[in-house]
């Protein structure tokens, strides 16, 4: 590369990403001079931000979207793990149609999806249960494209066949093969597939919003028709919680099959 | 030695007839499989069916009330603005990628750029929209800012609540998503091809026009078609932002399910709901194609 272009190159960088930087920046620096405005010509002050925690609808809200997080990346590591080990290994010509599964809830938006469940979800609250958690069965399927991939590449990275087969001449197991030998070996795709998980659910809306269930983004919304400052100051706070969930994540080893995959997709 | 061919003993044999042996294999799959039946195919098949089942059983009357013109203006309003915040946000979201390509591939920046566009491409909803009402919003700080110095960008309208701002608003999402799709196409290009060019006597104009834009076309169409379907589906921002009215797809089909004054009507609200899919999945079939085209190409 000549010197003069190198330099193109570099005066080309830089000023992209001043200008990305700004304009990605700006609304999120704005959030938090939005929410420290004292009223009127008052200082700044930090009342919004610790009106969060006396407000009992929000702080329940954003309690009840931690315990979904929980619950959905818990019960979409006990579905999927077990079934993408048994199909590699037992039933191949299914991965095709697993894979397919998963990846449909890209195409079917979840304004259409939630007209569907809203039947499901009536039958539910009057037979099951009426909680805001009955809301991880459908984020389980919600984050299925996201964890799919991940788990996919862990999967891929080792060789899950001959460690099986050498576990069960072993005298193991299904049961230990996966928990005590798969499982050990692909820890770090499962922690990133459990982050996204958490990433997705603690910001899902529409459908919480339309099965009228009050979770972070629904209790955002609905405390920022009465106190702006208040909802701007959770809304910024758990856009940075999820964006450090994904800083973390970037440090777990991404294995480099990964860039791959989500050409794939 | 011939022995080995006819065992001694004749052990159990694959019946004749019959076909494959009985497994129990299948029943591993069989949670997973219900699971999705209950929680993903079902709701789709209802609003499929819902489409076309009226108080007095099967009709076609809710695709036929479809032919109205604010029902017709919503989806055009849809499309509209899905295709200029796509093409916005994949020409923007390329230079931003591009930009981010040409540096360290292991380097801090590129990790906190792909967080920050991994955060800020899924993050969208309610989130963004109150970002932008405290930005440039009645009250956001650059709208008074602006106001001190004699300037009132709403002289005319509200402009943040309409289509137009909602473009604005959507490309936030957009841009993110695009470097995400974008920048594995743009990791398989190799420094080599640009030098080869080179070689043969071709400048930068040559290696854009005749290499690098021919092998990104399918990665670039494909990326914008999925940045589309993706302001298609979306819901949450423009219910944050706009109170009243239904001016998109999206908001049109909230709204005939949940009418506040006892209007619901599930039927029209299945076939808006399956017009939207249809559209949806015809975007997703075309981009699955591409992305396997860029896949082949760029590896």
């Amino acid at each position: 590369m000549s010197r003069n272009r190198r330099l193109k190159l570099q005066v080309f960088r830089v000023v992209v990403f001043l200008v990305f930087g700004a304009f990605f920046l700006i609304p999120i620096g704005a959030m938090f001079e939005f929410s420290t405005r004292g009223n009127g010509d008052a200082p700044r002050t930090l009342v919004a931000w610790q009106t969060i925690f006396q407000t009992p609808d929000l702080v329940a809200a954003i309690l009840a979207s931690l315990a979904l997080a929980v619950i959905t990346s818990l019960g979409m590591l006990l579905l999927l793990v077990p079934t993408m080990i048994w199909v590699r290994l037992r039933l191949p010509s299914l991965s095709r149609i697993v894979e397919f599964l998963c990846l449909l809830p890209l195409t079917i938006p979840g304004i259409v999806l939630v007209a569907g469940l809203a039947p499901e979800y009536r039958w539910l609250s009057i037979n099951v249960s009426e909680s805001i958690l009955t809301l991880a069965f459908v984020y389980l399927v919600l984050v299925l494209p996201y964890t799919y991939r991940t788990l996919h590449t862990g999967l891929a990275a080792i060789d899950v066949k001959t460690l099986s087969e050498a576990a069960r001449s072993l005298g193991a197991g299904w049961a230990t093969v996966m928990g005590r030998i798969i499982v050990p070996n692909m820890w770090s795709a499962l922690l990133n597939a459990s982050l996204l998980s958490v990433a997705v659910v603690l910001g899902e809306f529409t459908i919480a919003n339309l099965l009228n269930y009050v979770n972070l983004q629904v209790s955002i919304f609905l405390v920022g028709k009465a106190n702006g400052a208040v909802s701007i100051a959770v809304a910024v706070a758990s856009l940075m919680f999820a964006f450090l969930l994904l800083v973390i994540l970037s440090f777990f080893g991404r294995p480099r099959a990964r860039v791959a995959r989500l050409e794939e997709a | 030695m011939t022995v080995a061919t006819k065992p001694l003993v004749e052990t159990a044999r694959r019946p004749l007839r019959g076909g494959r042996r009985f497994s129990l294999d299948w029943l591993g799959a069989v949670p997973f499989l219900a699971y999705v039946g209950l929680f993903l195919l079902l709701p789709t098949a209802i609003v499929v069916g819902g489409a076309f089942v009226g108080p007095k059983g099967l009709t076609l009357s809710n695709l036929t009330a479809m032919n109205k013109s604010y029902i017709i203006g919503a989806f055009v309003h849809s499309v509209v603005l899905s295709a200029a915040s796509a093409i916005i946000g994949a020409v923007l979201g390329a230079v931003l990628a591009y930009a981010v390509a040409t540096g360290n591939p292991k380097g801090v920046l590129r990790r906190l750029v792909t967080s920050a566009c991994g955060v800020l491409a899924q993050f969208g909803g309610v989130t963004l929209a109150f970002a932008f009402l405290a930005t440039i919003g009645l009250a956001g700080f650059i709208t008074l800012w602006l106001q001190q110095r004699g300037i009132n960008i709403y002289a005319n309208s509200f402009w943040l609540a309409e289509l137009s701002g909602l473009v604005l608003v959507y490309t936030y999402f957009q841009i993110p998503l695009m470097v995400l799709v974008f920048l594995p196409a743009l990791d398989g290009i190799r420094p080599q091809w640009r030098e080869a060019t080179e070689s043969l006597g071709g400048g930068t104009w040559h290696y854009w026009r005749y290499v690098a834009g021919p092998l990104l076309a399918p990665a670039f169409l494909g990326g914008t078609l999925l940045l589309f379907a993706n302001a298609f589906s979306a819901y949450a921002t423009a219910a944050a932002l706009i109170s009243q009215g239904s001016i998109i797809a999206s908001l049109l089909i909230a709204n005939t399910l949940t009418s506040e004054v006892g209007l619901a009507q599930p039927g029209l609200a299945s076939a808006l709901a399956l017009v939207m899919v249809v559209i949806v999945a015809v975007v997703m079939v075309l981009y699955t194609q591409l992305q396997r085209r860029t896949s082949k190409w760029l590896q």
